[in-house]
Formats: structure tokens, C-alpha cells, sequence
């Protein structure tokens, strides 16, 4: 397992994730934005039907295709010299630099720390029935896992069936999974912390979420 | 006397004034607030007679004022009356008009729509000692005073399918229908049963409903309004108004504003006066039959004898529609003369029973179709030479004589014929067998040389199957001609590569070959490659559209669309075949003005469901596209929904097959009348079908829609539609829906 601190300082060393904008296939290519520092945005809107920010356009056979931002942050650098020329696909157009936002650096840390148990089949899940009972008094982070333990249960089409947690053994740190959801295959059903980690998760936690400053 | 009362009253009135002219009037208004403060002031050291004095003065000073200011009333100052919170509404009415009835199905908010009231109401009329109770059916929009929940009478698409239901009810009960219009336009919700369908199925129903109908409008917003206005007798409040959109809507797409923001005022005033909304407009134009005075500046429910004169009015309509197909024609004409003499002075003097026989609802429902058919004549440009309208109606007649002799006098006694050959072939054949059995000799029976080969011989490819190089007969779109690439919308989500525009436009006839997702193509790529080569004969063509209202810029805009398009309106008529099978067809062209529908186009395709009728052709609608009805036309466009529904009923009826095609994007009016009444809608993937446009539908309900909202699939998984269909596939999948739906006949029951 391990070491959240050190994972966290990690982070705070390089707060931001370097995006290389590629050409996604060979083309003329004009950009679109300001230069460096620019700000550029992902797409928004409920559906994310508003692209994001025009980055640049790559015509190939007289057919303009816009490269739009995909995530939000500031333009480092662009490769200026590449304006107007024919690039082949591949070629490094600009480079973005986007900022950590408090939930993404949450996520990378849980990502390192915890065991993700994943569904086998697409299905709806349940807890087994004590387990459910646990769970609903006093949250799911009293339950305590072990390999083999009967955890769930597979409703599918409406049959039921046991299925046993197989992983390291811990406390469940969170649920993913709702009695009314089908949840594909693949998808993690809970995540499960060591129990001698789960003080220590909670408290980097709280202070990502206290104190970490969003970059606009 | 309630002094008290009756001052608040005063400032009622005056803020109505004041709301109705806003900054206009000033002097009138500083008039009478000054006289009004003024009494208040005084009132308070008079004695009551003196009181009641000054009060009688104030008053006549109110009237007077507002009856000099009704005089200059423009068309905007009306819809700001019919939407003031102080107007009538449909419960004032139940309880000033009838004399007694019962809401159905709602107590105020506890309603499936509160937009909607329904009541069964009797009016009673003593004649000599006996009186009688008569039963009507009152539908309506009800805009409550004020009542949020009411949504201001914008009715959604299960309130309209309420009303629908009661409609079938009063039938049943063969009892008169009422209904009153006051709404601003349909609620825009493609939710089950969804706003156009709903809207489509009322006409559809209301055009052959067996019970008489009066319509009564004060705010006739269009779709809306005729989802409850297709009627015998149209009555309309003088201070009303009927319109395609609202003037708002209007001066949004004349000044080309974007989605959140306001069109100007001065623009919305100018578009409520070049639209002719108002109730002498309308009257003038033949879309109502009378109208019905209010008292200065609009009814407001203290005034009573208003309520008297529209119960008088709503009488006399009833009575008029009933004694205009009851009895024998002699009786029954006179008996009207002497109904409408005696209606100047007291309607209610004489009964008429409110029953219809069979024979009665027959002529009732032929009346109605008439009245419609007969409307916005003068609104289009017929260049038909008189020679040929002679050669046309002659052919007419020939198409119906022929039709009558081979599908009812040849149907009928060809039957018999064909049973009694039958069975003499049989008994012939019986006794001929016997005859010849010693004759006979015996051994293998022979077989056929082509049967032999099929059994031998490898089979080869159909013929037809594979293009082969001489292909000349498909139109190839000018997109085809182009060299460049083309991208997918869907290439981000569904990784499909570029394609090459003759490829695309040309042997993928506009389909994303990685995707499906199918790119607008021309409406002459359907004409030329769907229908058999070289089968489709237009006729019609000497209808072109206009500019009846004479709505400024607008002849300019048509004729550079008659000229850029070569066609004279967005409706093209047809007569075709498709793999052999003999069809009419109507074309909206997305082109042509966002293939808007105006009085031409609704004529149009009025006479090829007329055509399709006589010459018993089953109808097929190819919508290669519309925005609804054409705005610039105003009620002359409106009323092609009525119009045209009842046409596809009528064809429906006698037995024809009506089906709907969509491509690209169809919305609106057409959807909400002539199209979404047919049972057998198909759609081409990738098209968008609805009500309104994702703009409207956020500036009216402020719901954001997802960008999918209109997609075919959706209309499809909400049974707005039928099938959806490929494009490739149009043809096959139109000769087997003629075929399975047609039945043993192809296309007639």
C-alpha cells in the first residue's frame, strides 16, 4: 500500500497535467488562439453540447475540421512555426497545462490507495441482507470485508444471486452502486481501504478539500 | 351602497388602463387619477347622497374616457387586453353565460391540466309554462385571473387529449359543443401524447365529429386555438385576437434576434399590425363568421350585459348550426329566416330542440368541410388557364366515373359473375374428365424446359442487383460534384472517418457508411430515385404562393425563392409510380422558405388528396422538410390546418392510404394538422420531428432540452411515429408498406 502523504506532496510539487494537442490526421493547420497563457475552456453545457475552446483547424481535401479543447486550462505553448504549413498526423500541435481541481486530485489519491472490487456482469446489485441492514444504520464504512465474504447480491431480470467478495480485506470506503441501477460490467461496485489506512485517507482528504486552491 | 367597493373599482380600472396603453395616453390617465384622488379626498366630509353623486360622476367620467380611448386601440394594445389578468376568463363565463354546470375533472390545480376546463353546462329557455334544460359541452382554455398554475390557458398535450376525449363524449351524448379559445399557443412538450400529435388527432377527430361545434375566440394562438377551433360556427370577441404566432415570436424571426434575447418593441407592435390578428381582420378574411362586441376596451367580468350578449350570441350560433341540417329544406330555410329575424330581438323567444338524427349529422359534417374547403381561396395565386381548369374538371369526372365503375359497380356484380364462372368451370371440368378418362394414356408428366434448368443449373444474380456501368437513370446531387472531404457530426463519439462527397452524396445516397447518421440531401433525389424512372408527372404547378396580407419585403422574399428554387411553391404535387404500384404524391421542399405552408401549399395538397381520392391512388407525403406554417401569411396560413386535415380525413374515409414520410427536420403546424393525423408515419434516421424548436421550447416552458429531444428515435420511443426508416432502404420499404398496409387491393380497402 501506499503512502498517501507522499502521494499528496506529489501532486502539490506539479499541481497541473501537461496536454499535448496532436493532429489527429495530416492536414494544413491554422491555430486559433492567442499564444501562451490563453485560457481555454472544456465543453459545458448539461449535455457538454457547447464545444469547447476553438484550439486550431486542420483542413485536409478542402474539409476544415475544428480542434476544439477538451479540457479546461491556460496554453503553455503552441508551435507556431507549424501555422499554415501541412503536418502529418501526430505532430505536436500546442501543449496545455491543466490545472487539478480538488475533486481530481480526491480521485488520483483514492485511485492509489483503495481496492476497487468491480461487477462481473452487467446486473443491478444489492447487499447481501445483513450486510444491507449495517449499512443502512450506521454507513457503509462500519462494514468490514474479508476475501470470500458473501457481500452481494446479482439481481438480474429479476433472478437473484450470492456473489462473495474476493480482495484484500479492509473496511468499504464507498458505494457506487444503487439497488435501482444496473451497473455494466466492469464498473467498480465498492472501494475497499485498509483499516489501518482509513484514518490517515480521511484525513488527507478533508485537508484536499479544505485547503487545496482551484486555479481559474 | 359600498362606496368603498366601488372606489377600488375606479382604480381597477384605471390600472388597466394604464396597463393596456402603458406610456401612450398620458393626459387621459393623469385625468383621471387626478379626478379620482380628488373624490377620494372629498368623499370623505360628504353625507351618502352626495356621496353617491360624485361617484355616478366619476363613473361617467370612466366610461367616457374609455370609450374615447378604445377608438385608438392598435392590434398590439389587444393581445396586451386578452392577456390582462382582469379579462374574462372561461369560469366567468360558465357562471355568467350558462345557467348551471358541472366542472369535469379538475378543482383548480388538482387537474390533469389546469389550462384546460371542461364542463358539462345547460342553458335554460322557458317557453310559454314549460322550460328546457338544454345540455352543451363547454371545452376551453381557462387563463384563471391571474393563477400561475393555469399557464397562462398554454394548454399541454394531455389537456388537449382531455378535451379530445369529452369531445368523443358529447358525441355519444349527442349533445352541442362549446368551445372557447383563450390561449397564447400550445405548451411545446413532445411528451406523450406530444404537443403537434395531440393537436393532429383533435382536427382529425373535430373534422367529422357528429355534433355541432361553436368556437368562441379571444385569444387564438395558433396550433393551440385550433386544437379545440375547428367548428361550425366561429365566433370571435372584438377585442381578440387569432394569429399564426405570437407578435413576440414574430419580431424574434423578423429582426433575426438570437435565443434569450428581445426583439424590440417598436417590432413586436409592428408585427401584431402587419399580421391582421384582430377580429375585423379576421372577419374580413372569412376565418370567423361573426363577431362579438365588447364593452370599451374589453370585457372584464363586471361587465354583465356583456355575458348576456355572448349567451344571446352562443344561442343563436347553436340554434343557426342545428336548423341548418335538421328537417326538410324548405322548412329548414325558412325557419333560419325567421331564427335570424328573430334573433335581433330576443334569441331565446324561440326552441329549437338540440338533436340531431343520422341523416342530419351526415349534412352537419359534409357543411363543415365545406365551410373549410371553401376558405382562403383569394389568399394564393391559381395562373391556371380557364381552357385548362375546363380540361381538369372534365377529367375529374371521368376519374370519378371510372373509379365508380370499376371499384363499386364492377366489385359488386363482377363478384357474382366471377363465382358463377367459377363454378361452371368446375362442373364442366367434372364432367369432361369423365369424358376423356379412356382416352387418356399414362406415363411421367412432362416438364417445362425453363423448370428443368432452374432444377440444373446454378442460379445467377437477380437481375438489377448490381449497378452496372451504363446507370444513368439517378439524379446525382450537385454536393456530389464536388472534391473535398466530409465530416461526420458523429465522428468524436463514433470514431467514423471522412468521406469523400461523391461518395458520399453519390452512391451513399447521404449516409455516414462508419455511423448511419444520414446528411440532408435534395428533395429531387427523391423524386428521381425512389419512384420508378421517369414516372413522376407533376401537375399543379400554376398554384404559386403570395403575399396576401401584403406583409412588407415579403414579395420581394418570395419571388427571390420562386427563383432560386425554380418552383412556384414549397408544395409540389405528383402523380407516379413506384415499382409499379400508381401513388399521389405531396412534397414539402425544405428549400422553399424552410418549406413553410401557406394557403397555396395547403390547396395544393388538398387537390392531390382530392386526386388521389378519385383516381383511388393511395397518398404518400414526402416531407423533405418544414418549419411550419408560413408566418408573413398570418391566418390564411393557420387555417391550412383545419383546411387540409379535413381533406386527409375525407380521403382516409373513402378508403384511401395515407402515409407519411419525414426527412431532415419537420416541425409545427404541418406536424400538429395534416401530418401527424395519418396512422402510418415513417421517418428517415437522422431527421427531427416536433412541435417547437429547442429556442421556443426554452423562451416558452424555460425547460432545456437535450440536444437528441426531436430525433426521430425519440418520436419513434414516444409513438409519435411509426418506423424509421434508411434512406437506402426508402423504396423497398415503401413498396412492402403499400403492399402489407394496402392489403389484397394495393391501396384501397
Amino acid at each position: 500500500m501506499q503512502d498517501v502523504k507522499a502521494i499528496l506532496e506529489e501532486i502539490k510539487a506539479s499541481p497541473y497535467e501537461e496536454v499535448a494537442i496532436l493532429a489527429p490526421h495530416a492536414g494544413k493547420v491554422q491555430f486559433k488562439v492567442a499564444g501562451e497563457g490563453t485560457k481555454v475552456y472544456a465543453p459545458s453545457g448539461t449535455w457538454r453540447e457547447k464545444p469547447g475552446t476553438l484550439l486550431a483547424s486542420l483542413e485536409r481535401e478542402r474539409n476544415p475540421r475544428p480542434i476544439t479543447c477538451t479540457r479546461k486550462g491556460e496554453v503553455q505553448s503552441v508551435n507556431t512555426q507549424l501555422d499554415g504549413t501541412f503536418v502529418e498526423a501526430g505532430t505536436p500541435l500546442m501543449v496545455l497545462r491543466h490545472f487539478f481541481t480538488k475533486e481530481e486530485v480526491t480521485q488520483a489519491i483514492l485511485k492509489k490507495v483503495l481496492f476497487l472490487f468491480p461487477a462481473p456482469e452487467r446486473a443491478k446489485y444489492l447487499f447481501a441482507p445483513e450486510v444491507d441492514k449495517k449499512v443502512k444504520v450506521s454507513g457503509c464504512q462500519s462494514i468490514k470485508v474479508k476475501d470470500g465474504m458473501d457481500l452481494f447480491i446479482v439481481s438480474r431480470m429479476k433472478r437473484e444471486k450470492p456473489l462473495a467478495y474476493n480482495g484484500p480485506d479492509g473496511i468499504l470506503y464507498a458505494v457506487y452502486f444503487s439497488y435501482d441501477q444496473n451497473v455494466d460490467a466492469g464498473q467498480p461496485l465498492v472501494s475497499v481501504c485498509p483499516e489501518n489506512q482509513m484514518d490517515m485517507i480521511r484525513d488527507v482528504v478533508n485537508r484536499v478539500q479544505s485547503d487545496w486552491e482551484e486555479r481559474e | 351602497m359600498d362606496i368603498e367597493k366601488s372606489t377600488q373599482e375606479l382604480a381597477d380600472r384605471l390600472q388597466y388602463i394604464q396597463d393596456i396603453f402603458g406610456s401612450r395616453q398620458p393626459g387621459d390617465v393623469a385625468l383621471l387619477a387626478e379626478k379620482l384622488a380628488e373624490f377620494r379626498a372629498r368623499e370623505q366630509a360628504e353625507g351618502m347622497p352626495q356621496k353617491v353623486k360624485l361617484l355616478a360622476q366619476i363613473q361617467d367620467l370612466f366610461d367616457f374616457v374609455e370609450k374615447k380611448l378604445d377608438a385608438e386601440l392598435v392590434p398590439m394594445d389587444k393581445v396586451r387586453i386578452v392577456r390582462h389578468p382582469q379579462r374574462i376568463t372561461l369560469k366567468d363565463i360558465l357562471e355568467f353565460v350558462y345557467d348551471n354546470y358541472t366542472e369535469i375533472g379538475g378543482q383548480d390545480e388538482y387537474s390533469i391540466d389546469p389550462s384546460m376546463v371542461i364542463a358539462r353546462a345547460y342553458i335554460t329557455r322557458r317557453i310559454g309554462d314549460k322550460v328546457h334544460n338544454q345540455p352543451v359541452m363547454v371545452i376551453g382554455q381557462e387563463k384563471g385571473h391571474g393563477q400561475e398554475f393555469r399557464n397562462g390557458g398554454s394548454v399541454k398535450p394531455w389537456g388537449n387529449a382531455k378535451a379530445l376525449q369529452y369531445m368523443k363524449v358529447a358525441e355519444t351524448e349527442n349533445i352541442p359543443i362549446h368551445t372557447y379559445v383563450f390561449t397564447p399557443g400550445a405548451f411545446p412538450v413532445e411528451d406523450y401524447p406530444g404537443a403537434a400529435q395531440q393537436i393532429a388527432r383533435n382536427l382529425y377527430e373535430m373534422a367529422a365529429l357528429r355534433v355541432p361545434v361553436v368556437a368562441c375566440f379571444s385569444e387564438g394562438g395558433s396550433g393551440g386555438a385550433e386544437a379545440i377551433a375547428l367548428a361550425d360556427t366561429r365566433l370571435m370577441l372584438s377585442h381578440g385576437y387569432y394569429s399564426v404566432i405570437s407578435p413576440e415570436g414574430a419580431a424574434a424571426i423578423e429582426s433575426g434576434i438570437r435565443q434569450g434575447q428581445r426583439a424590440p418593441v417598436s417590432m413586436i407592435e409592428e408585427c401584431a399590425e402587419r399580421l391582421k390578428i384582430t377580429a375585423a381582420d379576421n372577419l374580413r378574411m372569412g376565418y370567423i363568421d361573426r363577431v362579438v362586441h365588447e364593452p370599451p376596451l374589453g370585457a372584464r367580468p363586471h361587465h354583465y350585459d356583456f355575458f348576456k350578449r355572448l349567451r344571446q350570441e352562443m344561442i343563436m350560433a347553436t340554434d343557426e348550426a342545428f336548423l341548418g341540417v335538421k328537417g326538410l329544406g324548405l322548412i329548414r330555410g325558412m325557419a333560419l329566416k325567421r331564427r335570424k329575424k328573430d334573433a335581433v330581438a330576443d334569441p331565446e323567444s324561440m326552441f329549437v330542440r338540440w338533436v340531431l338524427d343520422e341523416g342530419a349529422a351526415d349534412r352537419l359534417v359534409w357543411k363543415r368541410y365545406s365551410k373549410f374547403r371553401n376558405m382562403a381561396k383569394g389568399a394564393m395565386r391559381d395562373k391556371t388557364p380557364a381552357s385548362r381548369r375546363l380540361t381538369d374538371s372534365l377529367q375529374q369526372v371521368s376519374w370519378s366515373t371510372y373509379s365508380y365503375l370499376r371499384y363499386e359497380f364492377l366489385r359488386t356484380y363482377g363478384k357474382k359473375l366471377m363465382t358463377l364462372a367459377e363454378e361452371t368451370r368446375a362442373e364442366a371440368g367434372v364432367v369432361l374428365e369423365k369424358v376423356l378418362r379412356p382416352f387418356k394414356s399414362g406415363g411421367a408428366r412432362k416438364v417445362d424446359t425453363q423448370t428443368i434448368q432452374k432444377l440444373t443449373e446454378l442460379s445467377c444474380a437477380e437481375e438489377g442487383i448490381c449497378l452496372t456501368g451504363d446507370w444513368d437513370g439517378g439524379y446525382v446531387s450537385p454536393k456530389a460534384r464536388e472534391d473535398k472531404a466530409v465530416t461526420c457530426p458523429n465522428a468524436s463519439t463514433h470514431g467514423c472517418l471522412d468521406l469523400w462527397a461523391p461518395d458520399l452524396f453519390g452512391d451513399f445516397a447521404g449516409v455516414c457508411q462508419y455511423c448511419g447518421h444520414h446528411f440532408p440531401m435534395e428533395y429531387q433525389w427523391f423524386i428521381h430515385n425512389v419512384l420508378d424512372k421517369d414516372s413522376a408527372i407533376e401537375f399543379g404547378q400554376d398554384v404559386e404562393a403570395g403575399n396576401p396580407l401584403d406583409y412588407p419585403g415579403f414579395d420581394q422574399k418570395i419571388e427571390e425563392a420562386k427563383r432560386k428554387n425554380k418552383i412556384k411553391s414549397s408544395c409540389l404535387t405528383y402523380e407516379a409510380s413506384i415499382d409499379g404500384v400508381k401513388i399521389v404524391i405531396g412534397v414539402l421542399v425544405a428549400p422553399f422558405r424552410g418549406g413553410t405552408v401557406g394557403a397555396a401549399e395547403g390547396e395544393k395538397f388538398i387537390r392531390a388528396l382530392s386526386r388521389a381520392r378519385k383516381k383511388h391512388y393511395p397518398f404518400l407525403a414526402y416531407v423533405h422538410g418544414t418549419a411550419g406554417i408560413r408566418i408573413q401569411e398570418g391566418t390564411n396560413g393557420v387555417i391550412q390546418m383545419p383546411r387540409a386535415t379535413m381533406a386527409v380525413r375525407r380521403y382516409i374515409e373513402a378508403g384511401g392510404l395515407y402515409t407519411v414520410l419525414y426527412d431532415t427536420n419537420s416541425y409545427a403546424g404541418p406536424v400538429a394538422s395534416f401530418l401527424g393525423c395519418s396512422p402510418y408515419q415513417f421517418s428517415v434516421r437522422s431527421a427531427n420531428i416536433g412541435f417547437a424548436g429547442p429556442g421556443v421550447i426554452k423562451e416558452t416552458t424555460g425547460i432545456d432540452i437535450a440536444p437528441d429531444y426531436h430525433k426521430a428515435y425519440n418520436a419513434l420511443a414516444r409513438g409519435h411515429i411509426q418506423g424509421i426508416w434508411d434512406r437506402r432502404e426508402i423504396r423497398n420499404n415503401l413498396v412492402q408498406a403499400f403492399q402489407t398496409i394496402g392489403g389484397r387491393n394495393l391501396y384501397y380497402r
